[in-house]
């Protein structure tokens, strides 16, 4: 806990020390160790053992997702199997989703990471921490787990789903901090106050970590006021770490970000520039010290910037900014990414459907809502209610296999779904609470 | 043996309106329409006395339209008329999809049949035939 606390208030030189001393081993190991960067290094003419400044760094190439899963599953890798201990992956089907591995010791930071965001809610070993993002490949429920275990509190393991059970659960145990995202955190609060609860004063609730997908401070407000808790937002990807690479103190403005094992930069999407603190462009991050999965400038497509001035808590660790969207067409339907053109893939599979589709996202009881509208082709046999429902059933079925979300498919008429000059607007969001409302 | 028009709607407020305008224009006469609903959507079902004209000027509009053959059999308007329709059915081991009825004349009530499977449509309209029931055919519509 000391060195902890120590390292959250070093001075900017001590941690650009740090963070140079990390670069340069970072992109050495890289280079030395995956394929795929010593190529990407010579073709961009950088010269990892030359770095002398953090700027020397610009002169590496961008990494992007696409890297990643060309390299899949373990093309990425800098050390070999038997130091690794864990594996993650990014939501998506297997054959595009992004692998995260973790040697003892990345376990070990990610915990210490996660930990932070519990330690400036104020807990401590005396706290139940209640977590009740998805365990398994999800980097959610472990780790905040180990963030849990790492902040010395009594966790309790929930995972997501059965919302009474979680409520019986938080209420008989006590808990003080819980972590899940935060449309569930809704969810949980309106499932207690329509069973005549009041979570504000019946629960022992005072505070809750709570990420995976973006919410505006209207929704904040609202969930405070519900649970009577300080929400604090983190932020993390698989494709770096998992939850914990950046998260809020009681303060709620901006994240720290954890400047000991991340670098972060903020570039121009368009142009590649690096931009100034305070303007708001793409988050670019480098792992100082991962040495399972090292990453060298990964171009996140989540937009924020990086926060002037020092914090009023106290730590000195700089802040991004709370997101403001993406740079691509990525959607977090609850917690998990989802690309319309996933959507759009499954859809071919399907003969008696057309192209024209269009996803419509809505908030019912607190949690996203995805409905996709696709038209039936002229040839299908449609006199039929049961083959309708049956196709239906089919497409509902495969999109759940391959993006692991419920989405409920609705047939449309032919031509209902608007098209623009020709190309049809893709992604109708009406969901409440969503960056700003 | 008789062509049916059906025509899938979504369910939002003005698209039955819609079809029935269309066919106004294209001059179209209904004898029958039901509708079979679900929650999102329904499934309009028209008999008329020009199917093809209904069809064209439906698509061409942009809905969803298609043509079904169905069986109409007229049947004896008096209690027990289509008790004794649907015995000769069952002896014949056919199964129904769908149906609905409609009274075109005094005397004759019209049972319209949608026959599991695509080629039991001639198949049975034959055999009612044969059982003794008349068979409407797209002439006497027209």
């Amino acid at each position: 806990m000391g060195a902890q606390t120590d390292v959250l208030h070093l001075s900017r030189d001590e941690i650009e020390k740090i963070q140079l001393e990390g670069i340069k081993k970072t992109v050495v190991d890289c280079y030395e160790n995956v394929p795929f960067y010593k190529k990407s290094f010579d073709d961009a003419g950088f010269n990892p053992y030359a770095v002398e400044t953090l700027d020397d760094l610009k002169a590496a190439p961008f990494v992007t997702k696409q890297d990643l899963r060309d390299n899949y599953p373990y093309g990425m890798l800098a050390r070999p199997l038997s130091e690794v201990k864990e594996i993650h992956m990014s939501s998506g089907t297997t054959g595009i989703a992004t692998v995260g591995a973790y040697t003892e010791h990345d376990l070990q930071f990610w915990g210490d990471c996660f930990a932070r965001g519990i330690r400036y809610a104020g807990g401590t070993a005396d706290d139940v921490f209640h977590v009740c993002y998805g365990y398994g490949l999800f980097t959610g429920g472990l780790g905040a787990h180990y963030g849990g275990l790492s902040a010395g509190c009594t966790v309790i393991p929930m995972s997501s789903g059965s919302t009474e059970r979680q409520l019986r659960v938080m209420r008989d145990m006590g808990s003080t901090i819980i972590a899940c995202t935060p449309s569930y955190a809704m969810h949980l609060a309106d499932v207690a106050i329509e069973k005549g609860m009041n979570p504000a004063q019946d629960f022992k609730l005072r505070a809750g970590i709570l990420g995976a997908e973006p919410f505006s401070d209207n929704f904040r407000a609202e969930l405070e006021r519900k649970l009577g808790i300080k929400a604090l937002d983190v932020y993390g990807l698989t494709e770096l770490m998992g939850p914990g690479v950046a998260i809020e103190c009681l303060e709620q403005k901006g994240l720290h970000i954890a400047e000991d094992h991340f670098y972060c930069e903020i570039i121009d999407p368009a142009t590649g520039e690096n931009l100034p603190d305070g303007e708001w462009g793409e988050l670019v991050i480098t792992t100082l010290d991962r040495e399972a999965s090292p990453v060298v400038r990964y171009r996140t497509r989540d937009i924020t910037r990086i926060l002037p001035g020092t914090c009023a808590c106290g730590v000195t660790h700089r802040r991004i900014d709370r997101l403001h969207g993406r740079t691509d067409d990525m959607l977090v339907l609850r917690g998990v990414n989802v690309f319309p053109s996933q959507v759009e893939d499954v859809m071919e599979t399907f003969p008696e459907v057309s192209s024209w589709y269009q996803i419509e996202l809505t908030t019912k009881n607190s949690l996203d809502n995805v409905t996709l509208k696709v038209e039936i082709n002229p040839d299908f046999d449609f006199d039929n209610i049961g083959a309708i429902e049956k196709l239906q059933a089919a497409i509902q079925k495969r999109l759940k296999e391959q993006l692991l979300i419920k989405i409920n498919v609705r047939i449309v008429e032919p031509k209902s779904i608007a098209r623009s000059e020709g190309k049809a607007k893709r992604v109708i969001d009406l969901r409440k609470g969503i960056y700003n409302d | 043996m008789i062509k049916q028009i059906t025509v899938f709607l979504e369910n939002t407020e003005g698209r039955l309106a819609a079809l029935t305008h269309t066919l106004r224009r294209a001059n179209v006469n209904m004898h029958a329409l039901t509708i079979s609903e679900t929650s999102d959507y329904g499934l309009v079902r028209i008999i008329c006395d020009d199917p093809d004209a209904a069809l064209a000027a439906l698509r061409a509009e942009d809905f969803r339209a298609t043509e079904t053959n169905v069986s109409a059999i007229e049947v004896p308007n008096r209690p027990g008329g289509l008790a004794d329709l649907l015995d000769t059915l069952a002896s014949l081991n056919m199964n129904i999809e769908y149906g609905y009825c409609f009274s075109s004349k005094g005397d004759n009530a019209v049972d319209v049949f949608k026959i599991s499977g695509h080629a039991h449509t001639a198949e049975a309209t034959f055999k009612l035939e044969e059982a003794g029931f008349k068979a409407l055919r797209q002439e006497d519509l027209a």
